[in-house]
């Protein structure tokens, strides 16, 4: 089980460490990470194992969207279901 | 593996052009509270929404959380309380009452189902239950009626639409202090179908499992956004760019439904494909016929650009999810859809052209503000055009229309949220009172010698 975190916004020093240390407080483990800047946005793409999680869905969602509010980025948290559903027959 | 631009696309779908699963609705039969006393019934019909439906919200939640996609809407349907309330042999108003308090303890915002079938005739317990829809809509918050008055097979019952203008004006009247609100919660359909996840029109009908959960999605605003990339692309080619986003919006239906189904224990029904407007800006399905190249919607094409739209949602929707049904089709309510109301403000979209654009698309006349001392029986006629319409097509038709009490043209009502506001749209003055007053049935349409 994955999930998807995506970052977008203005670049900072140490977003990717920040975010990747808040997924290991969690314990979802970060399994690979595209960083571009794509239709003049900078994002970055965090593909995260989930499965062995410390605590829910929502807590690792809730503590990254405020990570993210803190650094003046935008973090959604989303389950690769909805993109493999929608992108893939 | 998932793809950076696949995810962007997604993630730009939902935040910027307002992509929503817009109901997830449970089905639950309530036959098994059929009871004699009318208290026992109520109990048992708080019981069993209650016992039910326990964590429809909360499940709800979870998914929008895990999947970053706003669900908008929780909500119930039941069987049509016009069979579970015959037994009662008194005003059903009382189950009215249950559903409400029901609704409100498991925290759905709408709740369907205080409905009657009379396509062909009334039982004494369908009469009871239309006599009580005014009070029981001005004395509850949550509860949706709604009453099928014709169909294909049967034709159109014309003393049933005769009553309905009736009961329309008398909804508005007893609510005047809520902007008439109680007639936007009473749709009139022909064609009702029985697994509809919409309302104010949803109900469970008979021949539905015990419970079931069925979706709607919604997304105006992605359809309109994809073909704003296509400025000079032909016809053919706007059809396929809907189809295809078509696609992608229902494929999240489909999971929505297929996890919801699996926590909550009760099985799967439908994905209504739909593109269901907000007053929100850019979730509006006028602009997309404004984007496919109308300078107004309800100018002349506007049919033509509907209807496209209408069987290309369907043509994409259709291979994204397992079993399809409710209305499925663009809704054009009227005060729910930005584009809309602008184009009755500036009177391009005039109520014979919405009824144009009915026979090629989901529902019918939804959400229209009419005068406010328009007569009982040019609501009926209204009806009586719409159900024909319906009838003869095979499809669907429905009305929800609202007198706006002490209004006239050029006024609004404004009911907030996601009702919107609607203008006062003007009507015909000529009276079809004699041809309503008539009563009977009109019989069913010839299904062959087709022109």
């Amino acid at each position: 089980m994955r999930a998807v975190v995506t970052v977008i916004g203005k670049d900072t020093v140490g977003i990717l460490a920040k975010v990747s240390t808040k997924c290991a407080e969690l314990n979802a483990n970060v399994e690979e990470v595209t960083q571009s800047v794509l239709q003049e946005l900078f994002a970055m793409i965090m593909v995260v194992d989930i499965s062995k999680l410390k605590g829910d869905f929502a807590q690792l969602s809730d503590s990254l969207t405020a990570l993210g509010e803190e650094l003046g980025v935008k973090v959604h948290v989303m389950h690769e279901d909805i993109f493999n559903c929608m992108h893939h027959i | 593996m998932i793809n950076v631009y696949d995810i962007l696309e997604t993630i730009r779908m939902i935040q910027d052009d307002c992509l929503d699963i817009r109901t997830i609705t449970m089905g639950i039969s309530l036959l098994d509270c059929i009871d004699s006393d009318i208290d026992k019934a109520c109990e048992k019909v708080y019981n069993k929404i209650t016992s039910k439906a326990k964590d429809l919200v909360k499940v709800g939640e979870q998914i929008e959380k895990e999947l970053g996609i706003p669900i908008i809407n929780k909500r119930i349907s039941v069987t049509p309380i016009a069979i579970v309330s015959a037994a009662c042999k008194c005003s059903p108003v009382k189950f009215a009452y249950a559903m409400d308090r029901a609704a409100k303890d498991v925290g759905v915002n709408l709740i369907g189902g205080y409905s009657a079938l009379v396509p062909k005739g009334f039982s004494d317990g369908d009469i009871e239950l239309i006599k009580s829809i005014p009070e029981a809509l001005a004395n509850t918050e949550r509860v949706c009626s709604s009453v099928n008055i014709g169909s294909t097979k049967t034709g159109i019952n014309l003393d049933a639409v005769k009553m309905m203008g009736g009961i329309i004006r008398e909804c508005a009247e007893t609510t005047v202090d809520q902007a008439c609100f109680g007639a936007a919660k009473l749709v009139v359909f022909c064609n009702a179908v029985e697994d509809n996840p919409f309302m104010a029109g949803a109900f469970h009908g008979v021949g539905e499992p015990e419970c079931m959960i069925n979706v709607g999605v919604s997304g105006p605003g992605v359809v309109r956004a994809a073909l704003r990339k296509y400025p000079d692309a032909d016809i053919t080619a706007i059809s396929d760019v809907i189809k295809e986003i078509s696609y992608k919006i229902t494929r999240v239906g489909q999971l929505v439904g297929t996890i919801a189904s699996e926590r909550l224990g009760v099985p799967f029904g439908i994905v209504d494909l739909s593109l269901a407007p907000t007053p929100a800006v850019g979730d509006s399905v006028a602009h997309i016929l404004e984007e496919i190249g109308l300078e107004k919607c309800g100018t002349h094409g506007t049919t033509a650009c509907l209807a496209l739209l209408n069987d290309a949602v369907k043509k994409g929707g259709v291979m994204a999810c397992s079993r399809i049904g409710g209305l499925s089709g663009a809704f054009i309510p009227v005060s729910e859809d930005a584009g809309m109301i602008d184009a009755a403000k500036s009177g391009a979209l005039c109520i014979e052209k919405l009824e144009a654009m009915t026979a090629v698309c989901s529902v019918g006349l939804d959400m229209i503000v009419v005068p406010g001392d328009t007569p009982a029986d040019t609501l009926s006629a209204i009806i009586a055009d719409e159900a024909a319409i319906g009838m003869v097509n095979s499809k669907t038709t429905a009305v929800r229309i609202i007198p706006a009490i002490g209004k006239q043209v050029g006024e609004e009502l404004d009911w907030g949220g996601l009702f919107g506001c609607g203008p006062v749209m003007p009507l015909k003055k000529e009276s079809p009172s004699k041809f309503i007053n008539r009563g009977g049935q009109i019989p069913a349409p010839l299904h062959s010698l087709k022109n």
